[in-house]
């Protein structure tokens, strides 16, 4: 086994096992501290298939961004010390026993199912190419799914402000 | 990384995935619920980069669904966190039990 291997190997449990404390910690805030461990495993991944964009990409938008707004709301929403209320067993045991055999159906399937790759000559995953693709407006082009990407974040955007606005009291 | 096959990446993004299915059927809080969800979009981003690199290297379409996955993430994030907060000023708790006034 060698390096590259031994790296996989050590990343996939560590994405694994931050990513079962992060859905089974009492404490919210450490759930959350958890949660970003695992998505920085998950990037240290996209380094290990050599696709630095995007793991670039992983680390600005989740561990800088998603994260830091969900601790942010954490501490708006709750007493981050205080231990969450506990899953009913019952529904903890069900849960559990549907998304273990679901896990076996699945990778039983990709088990039986024969991967054939392409035989045509790698390109390179470069920013250089994947901007040129990302804004082209050739046949496989992504500038229009790039410009309706665009419009939905700024109307989530605005949506955000007019949902979370305090709206004061009718006076009299 | 040629000689881990591609069964063995498809093991953690499918474990990832039914990791955050398992979180969400069991938490009971708004926020760790929303944390469920993008363990269950990172498991699928996974995914979408594995079979690009392993079966489809001439293409580089599963990085721009990636992309777009991660963007749309975040803007769901944004408004879900929105919500919530909206939620807590008016119920005081975010527990999913106690929002059931629009359950019908």
């Amino acid at each position: 086994m060698s390096a590259s291997a031994i790296m996989f190997y050590i990343l996939a449990a560590f994405i694994l096992g931050t990513g079962l404390l992060a859905v089974t910690t009492g404490k919210i805030f450490r759930s959350a501290i958890w949660l970003l461990f695992s998505l920085t495993g998950i990037a240290g991944l996209y380094f290990w298939m050599q696709m630095e964009f995007i793991a670039a990409v992983q680390i600005i938008v989740y561990v800088g961004g998603i994260v830091v707004l969900i601790i942010f709301s954490i501490f708006l929403t709750q007493r981050s010390g205080q231990e969450m209320l506990k899953p009913l067993p019952r529904r903890a045991a069900f849960s559990a026993l549907a998304v273990i055999a679901g896990f076996a159906l699945t990778y039983l399937l990709i088990r039986q199912h024969e991967f054939k790759p392409t035989l045509r000559p790698a390109v390179e995953a470069s920013v250089a190419n994947i901007g040129v693709q990302l804004l082209s407006t050739t046949e496989h082009g992504y500038i229009l799914p790039f410009e309706v990407v665009s419009i939905l974040l700024l109307a989530a955007m605005i949506g955000c402000i007019v949902i979370a606005i305090k709206t004061k009291p009718a006076e009299k | 990384m040629n000689e881990i096959p591609l069964t063995h990446i498809l093991f953690v993004s499918t474990a990832l995935f039914f990791i955050g299915a398992y979180g969400f059927f069991t938490r009971r809080n708004m926020i760790t619920m929303l944390m469920s969800v993008e363990l269950i979009l990172n498991s699928v981003n996974i995914n979408f980069v594995a079979f690009n690199k392993y079966l489809y290297p001439d293409k580089l379409d599963g990085i721009f669904f990636t992309i777009f996955i991660i963007t749309i993430a975040a803007a769901e994030a944004a408004v879900a966190i929105a919500i919530i907060i909206n939620l807590y000023r008016s119920h005081h708790s975010i527990d999913v039990e106690d929002a059931g006034e629009m359950k019908f």
